[in-house]
């Protein structure tokens, strides 16, 4: 490939030119220049290896990939489709998100705007702490601790809220339920949206603040006029990242979720699934052929999960552009 | 007029009147819940909060005022959102030491899975420490030279094709599932190239999901090194190579290897990609390059899904291992950072 990768005279880093240009240089930045290629080349093998071993499957498939709700890829005749996954990953992952996006921005707005100022970095740390433990340690806790102590919550919820559809009965069995796994997620994605959206409220000016305080704003008019208003972009970018890691979590949901071949919308009880614990599940007692529908529905989560992030860079980019003019 | 009356309020709600308040609230609660015919200390917590909320508000109201009184009510729920984010952190800490405590002994260190059952009460998560270890280590030496050289790519060229390319690229696989990194280095490594499952094979899905950390930070770190610096070297002569190597990346030194700890911390705890490219296994197998292999994520996912007491109770001890393993790698981070020279 002729790139400028080798070429000294468009070496210059922001602003810098000239320096010697000797051979060093040239392999140098050769070398570099090969691994930003190699970082671009794993993406679009990432898409070019799943769309082939996953057409095999799907040109197997005896029914529409789409809209069919059973998942059995190792039949004779493979009938298998992403209906219920899709729905489930869906669900599980916006309820996630309604329960953990107040809190976070709420954790947020505290560690920089409420909290000491000494304090601020200490305890912002403390909420990354919840973004280091593994998803399997949540996934035990839930399933050994959280799961029981839901379940009279969920049996609660029936009886005051049953006749709101989602919390409708589920037969009296309220254990490894949809919110649980819901519960779990959100209490993953929770530091990322929190570290975010707190990287995103410091790069508020202070002065804008001050100015607001200085007009007679109390402290949470101040937040709210000039504070947030610069920070939603950022914020929405924060949020659609924390989706993008809540549709593609895979072992917590794997372990805490009772499964179903039916999609559910009454979250209290057990059913559904999702795309990623679907795999994570199944992967080890398939053989080719299930393995390959596998491949299928990791494709589709590849590519909702890319559309998502895609949506949270061009916020960004575009709220850049129209703050630059 | 209200905002006079905002700057300088006549009455006040002295701090003592919010402790009684406190006071009330729990004793509110407690005859709420104990009325309602409950026990649950959570309920008690939650109706404590509401009722502190709501009788905060009530009280700034009458004294100071609607907007004092809803000034009030966001500052409760923010220290109230911060709190109830703590309450996940501790209730998980404080389980795992319980639980995994019980089987977190030198036997748990030094023996694998051979041979045992479910049932069987011995039995360890040697194999499994050694598969994450020589896994994690594999992918660290293949993302870090690889992230770190793209990283001063697109920071020391600044512009081009390549260098926007590789920024979205960075922004995308930040967004990569785990388990479709796994999946991918399935299809390539095992079914395309026919190499068949090995630890190595997850170390690649394990760089996969190191990359993006570690071009990003490294690309943000190297954008603080202050260009004076490298004219500086310039002009004295040295080529651009050996300025890179020997003023730049010594100067964002601790910064990048902070962000290098944490990617690495980050992928020390990566379940779904193992169970697609190491698969698991009871016994040692030392060797990353051939035959399935036990990783610590995926042994505890094996024996927490298993029914037996013996078998979680070894899930709890290997999450206890797991969750030391990534707060030290993060006490370790914050460390290194607390010597960064460079600030922003």
């Amino acid at each position: 490939m002729t790139t400028p990768v080798a070429d000294p005279t468009v070496a210059p880093s922001s602003a810098l030119s000239g320096g010697s240009t000797g051979r060093g240089d040239r392999v140098f930045f050769a070398l570099t220049g090969a691994s930003g290629i190699a970082l671009v080349l794993t993406i679009v093998a990432i898409g070019a290896f799943l769309v082939v071993q996953a057409v095999p499957a799907l040109r197997d498939d005896t029914t529409s990939f789409l809209t069919t709700k059973a998942f059995l890829p190792e039949a004779d005749r493979p009938t298998f489709g992403i209906a219920v996954l899709v729905s489930g990953t869906v669900i599980t992952s916006l309820i996630a998100m309604v329960l953990a996006v107040p809190v976070a921005l709420g954790v947020a707005i505290f560690v920089t705007q409420y909290a000491p100022r000494r304090l601020a970095g200490l305890l912002g740390g403390i909420v990354d702490l919840l973004a280091a433990v593994p998803s399997v340690v949540y996934g035990l806790w839930g399933i050994a601790y959280l799961d029981r102590h839901l379940q009279s919550v969920n049996s609660g919820l029936n009886s005051a809220l049953g006749w709101f559809p989602l919390f409708g009965d589920t037969g009296g069995r309220y254990g490894r339920s949809v919110l649980l796994a819901s519960l779990v997620l959100a209490i993953m994605v929770l530091p990322i949206i929190a570290a975010l959206s707190r990287e995103v409220l410091l790069q508020v000016s202070p002065s804008l603040r001050e100015a607001a305080l200085a007009l007679g704003a109390t402290r949470w008019e101040a937040i709210r006029t000039a504070v947030l208003p610069p920070s939603w972009p950022g914020i929405t970018s924060a949020i659609m990242l924390g989706l993008g890691r809540a549709l593609g979590e895979t072992i917590a949901v794997a372990l805490v979720l009772g499964t179903s071949s039916q999609i559910t919308t009454k979250i209290l009880g057990s059913g559904g699934n999702t795309i990623a614990a679907n795999i994570a599940q199944k992967f080890s007692e398939y053989a080719q052929g299930g393995r390959g529908a596998l491949i299928a529905t990791g494709l589709v989560l590849f590519v909702i999960t890319f559309a998502v992030n895609a949506l949270a860079r061009l916020i960004v980019v575009r709220s850049a552009r129209r703050r630059l003019g | 007029m209200t905002t006079l009356t905002a700057l300088r309020p006549t009455r006040s709600v002295s701090t003592a009147a919010l402790y009684g308040l406190g006071t009330v609230s729990v004793l509110a609660a407690l005859g709420l819940v104990r009325g309602a015919g409950s026990s649950s200390t959570a309920l008690t917590v939650v109706v404590t909060g509401l009722a502190y909320l709501l009788l905060a508000f009530a009280l700034v109201l009458a004294v100071e005022g609607r907007r004092a009184a809803v000034d009030r009510t966001f500052t409760n729920l923010a220290w109230g959102s911060f709190l109830l984010a703590l309450v996940p952190l501790v209730s998980v800490i404080a389980l795992v030491v319980k639980n995994g405590s019980r089987r977190f002994d030198a036997n748990f260190l030094t023996h694998s899975l051979r041979g045992i059952g479910p049932r069987d009460s011995n039995g360890g998560a040697y194999h499994a420490i050694l598969g994450t270890l020589e896994q994690v280590g594999l992918a660290s030496l293949i993302a870090i030279p690889l992230g770190l050289l793209a990283a001063i790519y697109v920071v020391e060229h600044g512009r081009g094709w390549l260098v926007s390319a590789v920024r979205f690229v960075t922004d995308v696989m930040t967004g990569v599932p785990s388990i479709v990194a796994g999946l991918f280095v399935f299809t390539f490594w095992v079914l395309a190239l026919g190499r068949g499952f090995s630890g190595f094979a997850a170390s690649l899905a394990l760089a996969i999901l190191m990359l993006p950390t570690v071009v990003r930070t490294t690309e943000v770190v190297l954008g603080l090194v202050p260009d004076s610096l490298r004219e500086a070297s310039l002009a004295l002569g040295v080529s651009r190579w050996k300025m890179v190597l020997r003023v730049v990346l010594p100067t964002a030194a601790s910064g990048i290897t902070t962000g290098i700890v944490l990617a690495i911390a980050r992928v020390t705890g990566e379940t779904a990609p193992l169970l697609l490219t190491a698969l698991n296994f009871d016994s040692i197998n030392s060797n990353p390059f051939k035959g399935q292999q036990a990783g610590l994520p995926s042994f505890v996912f094996a024996q927490a899904g298993q029914p037996q007491q013996a078998a979680v109770d070894r899930a709890w001890a290997g999450a206890l291992t797991l969750l030391l393993l990534v707060l030290l790698l993060n006490l370790v981070a914050r460390l290194i950072a607390r010597r960064t020279r460079l600030k922003d």
